[in-house]
């Protein structure tokens, strides 16, 4: 039904599963990272750095890092395409905020790496 | 009694900019009345004003406007309902303004004619006499054919005011949803085509404003959520 320029196709059933995958798994890490606060007394460097050690929660975080990535790309794709009607604009503002969330999961990478 | 009113005034072939005017309406001590009975007291007083009304029972669907911030049929929105104080009349929001009350229902229409808001029956061998429903078939057309069409819901629905050209909104939504489900319409598959991209359907974010707004006490973010997962399981 919509045959506008194609900044505006995205796969509508598509969106819609991967945001609700991607939250799920936000949440996740939240609710995990909001246990670690509340059930560690003291937080150090040393525990702090310990807590990053393990595979499993670089795998975790690196996860969660690229779950952010796809939820606000669809997300604030959304926002745009509702507020932001100039076709160039939207598409220059697009394409500035997918590469901030891109750097922001390359980051992350690093910085896990960094983590003996 | 006096009871105030502030109403939105705006004719686009004169005024520069729609501008609010305020009106006094004298009634007996403790009368409750309609808005739309004190809307027609009130244009005895100034016949330039202007709004849509026929059947003036909640039926046709012509008086949707927006009464103290919330859409609404005037004609069953009793005074008393607004609570005390001034009355805020205006055009149901979003849509362009004819002419006061008047609003162009142009988007609202168009998105309505888009679901094919008919029975499709590609059957090579109709009943001699009439397509045939069970009592349960029939009862899950209820809360869907009773929308009379007012508006109320999609413009009161943000996804509706920011892309009124590409979603559907609540009230054709909900009309597509009739279709989809109704036991004698045998083009499913083609509706669900015409809505399957990133706009028709999934522009609804389940805000709810069109719930809460309904006078005939329809649910079309049910209907949309049931349309929503119709996509789903086809994709999976
Ligand atoms: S669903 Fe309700 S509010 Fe919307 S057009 Fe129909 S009757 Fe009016
Ligand atoms: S539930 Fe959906 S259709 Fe209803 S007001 Fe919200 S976004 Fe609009
Ligand atoms: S005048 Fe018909 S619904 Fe109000």
């Amino acid at each position: 039904m919509v045959t506008e320029q194609a900044s505006l196709k995205r796969n509508g059933v598509q969106d819609f599963v991967t945001l609700r995958a991607t939250a799920l798994i936000i949440t996740l890490f939240s609710f995990y990272m909001a246990y670690f606060f509340i059930a560690t007394p003291v937080i150090t460097y040393d525990v702090w750095v310990s807590l990053f050690s393990g595979i499993f929660m670089k795998v975790f975080t690196f996860i969660t890092l690229v779950a952010i990535m796809y939820h606000v790309k669809i997300g604030l794709w959304q926002v745009l395409t509702d507020y932001v009607k100039a076709p160039g604009l939207r598409a220059t503002i697009q394409y500035v905020l997918n590469i901030i969330a891109f750097v922001y999961v390359v980051v992350g990478l690093f910085v896990l790496w960094g983590v003996k | 009694m006096k009871l105030n009113f502030s109403i939105y005034r705006y004719n686009p072939d004169v005024d520069n900019a729609p501008r609010m005017q305020d009106y006094a309406l004298e009634v007996e001590e403790g009368q409750d009345m309609m808005v739309l009975d004190a809307l027609i007291a009130l244009k005895e007083q100034d016949p330039t004003l202007s709004f849509r009304r026929s059947c003036r029972e909640g039926v046709c669907g012509s008086d949707g406007v927006n009464m103290n911030g919330k859409n609404g049929l005037a004609c069953i929105t009793p005074l008393s309902a607004l609570g005390k104080g001034k009355i805020v009349v205006r055009p149901l929001p979003g849509l362009p303004v004819v002419r006061d009350l008047v609003v162009d229902m142009s988007q609202f229409y168009t998105q309505y004619e888009k679901i094919k808001p008919f029975l499709i029956n590609d059957d090579k061998h109709p009943p001699a006499r009439e397509h045939l429903q069970s009592p349960e078939e029939r009862a899950k057309l209820d809360g869907l054919y009773e929308c009379i069409l007012c508006a109320c819901c999609s413009t009161s629905c943000p996804s509706f005011w920011w892309n009124p050209d590409k979603f559907v909104g609540p009230a054709g939504l909900l009309h597509a949803y009739r279709f989809l489900i109704d036991s004698r319409d045998t083009a499913t598959d083609a509706r669900l085509n015409d809505l399957d991209d990133a706009f028709s359907v999934f522009r609804c974010h389940g805000i709810m404003n069109c719930v809460s707004v309904c006078p005939k006490g329809l649910n079309p973010t049910k209907a949309i959520g049931q349309i929503k997962s119709m996509l789903l399981q086809r994709a999976v």
